[in-house]
């Protein structure tokens, strides 16, 4: 029995018949599997995915730094969504320090409604909410989510805005996240995206450094990733505009439609406003990847390609060299302690996909991966976007659809420009990303909205020396003995990214791999009886 | 106690019924509380003589949890209690919710006393959501009385009820104890109520025939009773009261398909065929 069968055989018809088309192998005739993603996980099961709010909050929304954002709603869903992300921020906008910037995304902004305030609404609260927010921290703007019961009395969170943002003339913006909505966080980020677009994008200006100015879409900065990625950035002489949201200002994503390319790092959480820029104001995107020694190269030599520029090719060939060069002895020794290792891989959208890339650079390969909340796309490439069925729970998340602005729609290449790059540069998918499946081994098994059975079952069948996952399941695992490593924390190390994030993590996963608690792992009852019994025949001893 | 509630489509007399009946019940020396489970809070108006009653909810907004039971609890015509449940303003928050709250914390307060012989629900429209299904839940309410007429909406909804009832029967309980009439003059009113409450296996418990009475007293903030204890109409509400005391006629409704109940009201002809 394959591996996929085994693990398929425990399952009565009905579950059956509902996971059999998350569960797939990688075919080895490279053809492309269709993966059953972003469907309604079943009741019981024991799914790892969050909730709307939490994509909406707690990914998108929550780590603008110098906006309050109110979760208005009982206590419980603002004070679990509090710091459970490692978002870090710096006061600074565009890369130059602030002084004075309120640092608020590390508070917790709550109304805290009470039973009264379910009965006969929780509008006022909110507005109180909102006015109090006001006066302590004269914030540049206020983000309003909303929270399952919120929806279900009907609260109008969008009037409350509307009134904030006209007496207080400051900007204030309502996410109709209800924890309920959709099949997972995904359905948050689309909200959060729609919103983003819809009230802040578009709504500053800022002056261009460079031509070579970027936003770097879908990096929430988790363990200072982005800190890394700007750095290498500006020393190929690239600048960043915004990050999507990790360290983000209000000021720098208002004129993040000033940027001249659009770098995408998750695809998943953040393709809604990367495609909405393309057709209202004309901006290119580039699906990169600063997760792995490889990649980060290619990501660096897309970019420079794309502004087609010799002095910034240059530039990124010789940071390049100079990182090779400084890390080389490091990468040498940890890929002598990781090569040959396997890794399974369970994460969210994106990160499934991008440490495979890092992995892989280390001599590890992947061996098993699977996305919570990805959408088909994220798997099979946007090539099926058309082809996707939108069944009901996704048809109540609005998908909104934008004009172009006449007045600032522009495209950094010209059409001949364009035609150019392609003819050139053929391996780079601008406006495209191809997912994850293309870059795995036949025979690698695909596992989406994997539970908790699946995780401990496929940990017995596939034994891989690693896994990569989150909070939730990283103890049974590791009681399991395997090693796990959390990829939503970095196990609160990190950061991760470009080259010097790789010997990070190159160090970590050595160091973890090869402890000598592994060792003393053996439980007594497997070596020796728990009970012992004596024999008793006839009545005698 | 006997844990007693009333429904029926809107406008069709609940509350008006619900007290007169209640000074009938008064009068044989019953002890009575009236839980008034609408928003808009008027359910015990004639029994105090129109005092204006502060809600559950309005005294849990404004006091925090620290309520006292005689704030909430107001005794009226034949020391009858009255409670008023309240509820938001039109269009905001959650009335249901408020529904569940109240009646909770009428029971923390301790005012479901062992002397009560009668405790009465007065419920908004239709059950709607699960919060206007609380009287009936397990443990409260164990008879229910329908308010309708002849009129074809008030059976439909009379019908719709019945289903609430029915899937509350099979978990806590509860049971239909028939339907009461409050005419509105329509023609052959009496035989066809009968008829629905015959198919729906309960009874017609008694026919309240219209009367400028009910508006007089009305208008004078008193029950009939109250207001003039000889006239023909208090003995009618005094009849529906005794029959209600001594009813024993307890069942889990069998609800009509929709083509049965239009067959049933062309039967009687208030439809045109």
């Amino acid at each position: 029995m394959d591996i996929r069968t085994a693990l398929l055989d425990k399952y009565g018809a009905r579950v059956y018949k509902n996971r059999k088309d998350h569960i797939l192998t990688v075919p080895s005739d490279g053809s492309m599997p269709v993966v059953g993603a972003n469907s309604r996980s079943l009741p019981g099961i024991m799914t790892e995915r969050g909730c709307c709010y939490a994509g909406c909050k707690g990914v998108v929304v929550g780590p603008i730094k110098d906006v309050v954002t109110i979760t208005h709603g009982p206590i419980g869903c603002g004070y679990y969504t509090w710091g459970t992300r490692r978002n870090k921020a710096r006061p600074s906008i565009e890369g130059q320090r602030q002084e004075n910037m309120p640092m608020l995304n590390q508070y917790m902004f709550s109304t805290d409604m009470q039973e009264p305030n379910i009965v006969f609404g929780g509008e006022k609260k909110l507005r109180k909410a909102c006015e109090e927010a006001i006066e302590i921290f004269h914030p540049k703007a206020i983000f309003i989510c909303a929270t399952c019961p919120v929806g279900l009395i009907g609260d109008d969170i969008h009037a409350v805005a509307a009134s904030i943002e006209e007496d207080y003339n400051v900007t204030c913006v309502a996410f109709s996240c209800e924890g309920y909505k959709g099949v997972s966080q995904s359905a948050g980020h689309h909200i959060a995206n729609n919103q983003i677009m819809r009230h802040i994008i578009g709504s500053g200006s800022r002056p261009l450094p460079t031509p070579f100015t970027v936003n770097i879409l879908g990096e929430y900065n988790i363990g200072g990733d982005g800190f890394y990625e700007e750095a290498l950035l500006a020393r190929c002489g690239i600048h960043v505009r915004s990050a999507f949201t990790g360290n983000a200002s209000i000021e720098e994503i208002a004129s993040a439609h000033q940027a001249n390319l659009n770098l995408v790092m998750c695809h998943r959480s953040i393709n809604y406003i990367a495609d909405m820029l393309k057709t209202r104001y004309g901006t290119d995107w580039l699906k990169v990847n600063f997760i792995g020694i490889e990649a980060t190269k290619k990501s660096l030599r897309d970019i420079a390609n794309y502004f087609g520029d010799q002095e910034l090719l240059d530039q990124v060939e010789a940071v390049i060299a100079e990182e090779e060069a400084r890390y080389a002895e490091d990468f040498a020794y940890y890929r002598s302690k990781l090569s040959g290792k396997t890794a399974g891989l369970y994460v969210g959208g994106s990160r499934s996909h991008h440490y495979q890339l890092l992995l892989k650079d280390f001599g590890v390969s992947t061996v098993l991966a699977g996305y919570e909340f990805a959408h088909r796309d994220d798997y099979e490439g946007r090539e099926v976007i058309p082809s996707i069925k939108l069944d009901a729970d996704g048809k109540n998340i609005e998908t909104i659809t934008v004009q172009p602005d006449p007045a600032q729609f522009r495209t950094y290449l010209t059409p001949e420009g364009a035609q150019r790059l392609k003819e050139t540069h053929p391996e780079i998918e601008l406006n495209d990303y191809k997912g994850m499946i293309v870059d795995m081994e036949a025979g690698a098994l695909v596992d989406d909205d994997m539970n908790q059975y699946e995780t401990e079952e496929l940990m017995r069948l596939v034994k891989p020396d690693i896994f990569f996952t989150g909070i939730k399941d990283k103890y049974v695992v590791q009681k399991g003995g395997t090693l796990c490593r959390q990829l939503h924390s970095y196990d609160y190390s990190g950061p991760y990214s470009c080259f010097q994030g790789a010997a990070n993590f190159a160090r970590d996963l050595v160091a973890s791999l090869y402890t000598p608690v592994w060792g003393m792992i053996r439980v007594p009852w497997k070596s020796r009886p728990a009970i012992l019994a004596h024999t008793a025949v006839g009545g005698e001893d | 106690m006997r844990q007693v509630a009333i429904y029926g489509k809107g406008g069709i007399g609940k509350s008006t019924t619900t007290q007169n009946l209640n000074a009938g019940l008064a009068e044989m020396g019953k002890h009575i509380m009236i839980v008034g489970c609408d928003p808009k809070a008027d359910s015990c108006r004639l029994i105090l003589g129109g005092l204006a009653q502060q809600t559950v909810l309005d005294t849990l907004r404004e006091a925090g949890e620290d309520i006292e039971l005689e704030s909430v609890m107001k005794t009226g015509y034949g020391g009858i209690k009255c409670v008023e449940s309240g509820g938001p303003e039109p269009g905001v928050g959650c009335a249901g919710r408020g529904i569940i709250t109240s009646i909770g914390l009428l029971e923390q307060l301790g005012a479901y006393t062992d002397d009560l012989d009668y405790v009465f629900y007065d419920v908004l429209g239709d059950v709607v959501c699960g919060g206007f299904a609380m009287p009936i839940r397990e443990g409260k309410a164990q008879e229910i009385y329908i308010v309708c007429s002849g009129e074809m909406m008030a059976l439909y909804a009379a019908n719709n009820i019945s289903k609430g009832i029915m899937k509350y029967a099979k978990t806590g309980g509860v049971r239909l104890g028939g339907l009461i009439c409050n005419s509105r003059n329509v023609a052959g009113e009496e035989e066809l109520v009968s008829a629905v409450a015959h198919e729906l296996g309960t009874q017609m418990i008694h026919f309240v025939p219209r009367s400028r009475d009910v508006q007089q007293a009305e208008i004078n903030k008193k029950t009939v009773i109250d207001w003039n204890p000889a006239c023909e109409q208090a003995d009618v509400y005094r009849e529906l009261a005794q029959k209600i005391d001594s009813n024993d006629m307890f069942v889990i409704p069998k609800p009509l398909t929709q083509d049965r109940l239009e067959t049933l009201l062309m039967e009687h002809g208030l439809m045109e065929a």
